[in-house]
């Protein structure tokens, strides 16, 4: 059967024209597949390039060398030589992305932002505002600020807005950024249990986890980033 | 983002002279429906130009812009006639201009404002354009008690907002907005644009955006085109200019926006 994200001889290099054109050569040659149902984590030292990684498959990087295959309802996609059009297309009906950080219009109410994915994907805003309220609610979301923009809620508080939203729409593919990273135990715990019931239902995870008590109860496996690790600096020219 | 999978625009290789100097030129891209597309420089990087270029202001030095009409026919937009231009104007196209003052009559009362490209369009009967007025003074969070009151009397954050009702309410396919938010004070910007970005996805409209700000264009665009001296410099999806940009320009772009 088909992974569901193959990814296969990948080569980064960051390119630092302010710095004289210098070369930052982050990774060589990485391969490793995800498959439905399965979790894997990315593991190595801090700035090894896990969370590089993640935004080549999310589309936030670009990608110098090699295939990024994700297995798509409407066919298999290389994101490493997709288009723009290609990647949103992915984001919306396959693969989505729960970071540390929350970005979003300074503005818009968190049942709002929350429900946003759904919308996209032709729900209407009744039932997918009905939907985020049951997520945020187990997350442990007051309902007295689902109204108001997550702008001006704690940092724990963010995170699990954003992971509500990562997790809404049910994509076949979930890259998660260190999702508990600021979340104490009990919240940290709902995590766990939705990244279980989503697993159980087929959806395939790549992730960073630093907590190694949620990465023990999630991982199926472990990819070590540094035995891809790229060579040292140059400078170019 | 809505499912017509049909482009709705396609430049080729435009380009705008003033005289023996270029504005801008060599710009290519596609545009489709339900698409943000943010134009971004500095001043005098031709965005503005292109701008014009697109939307027939401007003519074309060089270059073809494919135009996909509502019923469905492909035009060459250099070759539409006038009168064929001013009725996409009056049907398909809005321009959300950077001051109000040059997109709405600064006199007329709000509800004129609005009412006005209806009857261009063959509405008629008063109530209907009335109730369709008020309709809109809502959706842009202009209270409707201030459907008598002339723009002149609104501060700038809510000239900006009749400006983007004045254009919307046609229902056009196509908007041009040429820094739409940047007069205004940062807090007001933020609302201004989440409004924009909510109508945009409501009614599947395709934007041409042009922005000095990054973040602007983060915010709102799906794509985004970077310009410097009249040509496109690097161009992509959004997230992947301004994450890892490529260009030594775009590099120093992203890194002088305050706060990241």
């Amino acid at each position: 059967m088909t992974p569901l994200l193959a990814v296969n001889g990948v080569d980064k290099t960051f390119t630092m024209h302010l710095q004289g054109g210098q070369q930052l050569p982050v990774l060589r040659g990485l391969t490793f597949e995800v498959g439905r149902g399965e979790c894997v984590v990315l593991t190595g030292a801090s700035g090894v390039g896990k969370s590089s990684i993640l935004k080549m498959v999310y589309g936030n990087y670009g990608v110098d060398a090699g295939t990024i295959v994700l297995d798509r309802a409407a066919g298999p996609l290389d994101l490493a030589g997709a288009g723009p059009r290609q990647i949103l297309a992915a984001r919306r009906d396959t693969m989505g992305y729960v970071s540390q950080f929350l970005r979003a219009v300074p503005r818009v109410p968190a049942l709002q932002i929350v429900a946003e994915p759904l919308v996209a994907r032709g729900v209407s805003r009744a039932d997918a505002e009905e939907r985020a309220a049951g997520l945020l609610g187990r997350l442990n979301i007051p309902e007295r600020l689902w109204a108001l923009p997550p702008a001006t809620f704690s940092g724990g508080e963010q995170q699990r807005v954003n992971i509500a939203r990562g997790f809404i729409a049910e994509l076949p593919l979930l890259l998660l950024d260190e999702p508990t990273a600021s979340l104490d135990v009990r919240n940290g715990e709902v995590v766990v249990e939705l990244i279980r019931e989503q697993l159980a239902a087929g959806v395939g995870m790549l992730g960073i986890f630093h907590d190694l008590d949620v990465r023990d109860a999630v991982a199926n496996r472990a990819i070590d980033v540094e035995a891809f690790e790229a060579g040292p600096a140059r400078m170019a020219g | 983002m809505n499912t017509d999978d049909r482009v709705l625009m396609q430049a080729r290789g435009v380009g705008h002279n003033y005289g023996d100097r270029f504005g801008c030129c060599d710009v290519s891209f596609e545009l489709w429906p339900g698409e943000v597309l943010a134009v971004v420089g500095e001043s005098g990087s031709g965005k503005t130009t292109l701008l014009g270029a697109l939307s027939q202001r401007l003519a074309l030095s060089e270059g073809t812009i494919r135009y996909r009409l509502a019923d469905g026919e492909e035009v060459e937009l250099s070759q539409l006639s006038e009168s064929r231009v001013r009725n996409l104007w009056r049907s398909e196209w809005g321009f959300v201009h950077q001051n109000p003052e040059d997109g709405l009559r600064m006199h007329v009362s709000a509800g004129g404002n609005i009412g006005e490209p209806l009857m261009a369009t063959g509405w008629r009967h008063y109530g209907t354009i009335r109730a369709t007025a008020s309709e809109w003074l809502e959706r842009v969070e202009i209270p409707v008690s201030r459907i008598d009151d002339a723009p002149v009397t609104f501060s700038g954050g809510m000239r900006q907002r009749l400006q983007i009702a004045r254009n919307l309410v046609v229902s056009p396919r196509l908007v041009f907005m040429d820094e739409p938010t940047s007069g205004l004070d940062v807090s007001v910007q933020a609302r201004l644009l989440d409004l924009i970005r909510y109508l945009v996805a409501e009614l599947g409209l395709a934007v041409v955006i042009v922005t000095h700000d990054l973040g602007v264009a983060r915010l709102i665009s799906h794509r985004t085109i970077v310009m410097k001296e009249g040509r496109v410099i690097e161009s992509g999806l959004t997230d992947r200019v301004l994450d890892d940009p490529q260009a030594e320009y775009t590099q120093l772009l992203v890194s002088s926006i305050l706060g990241g």
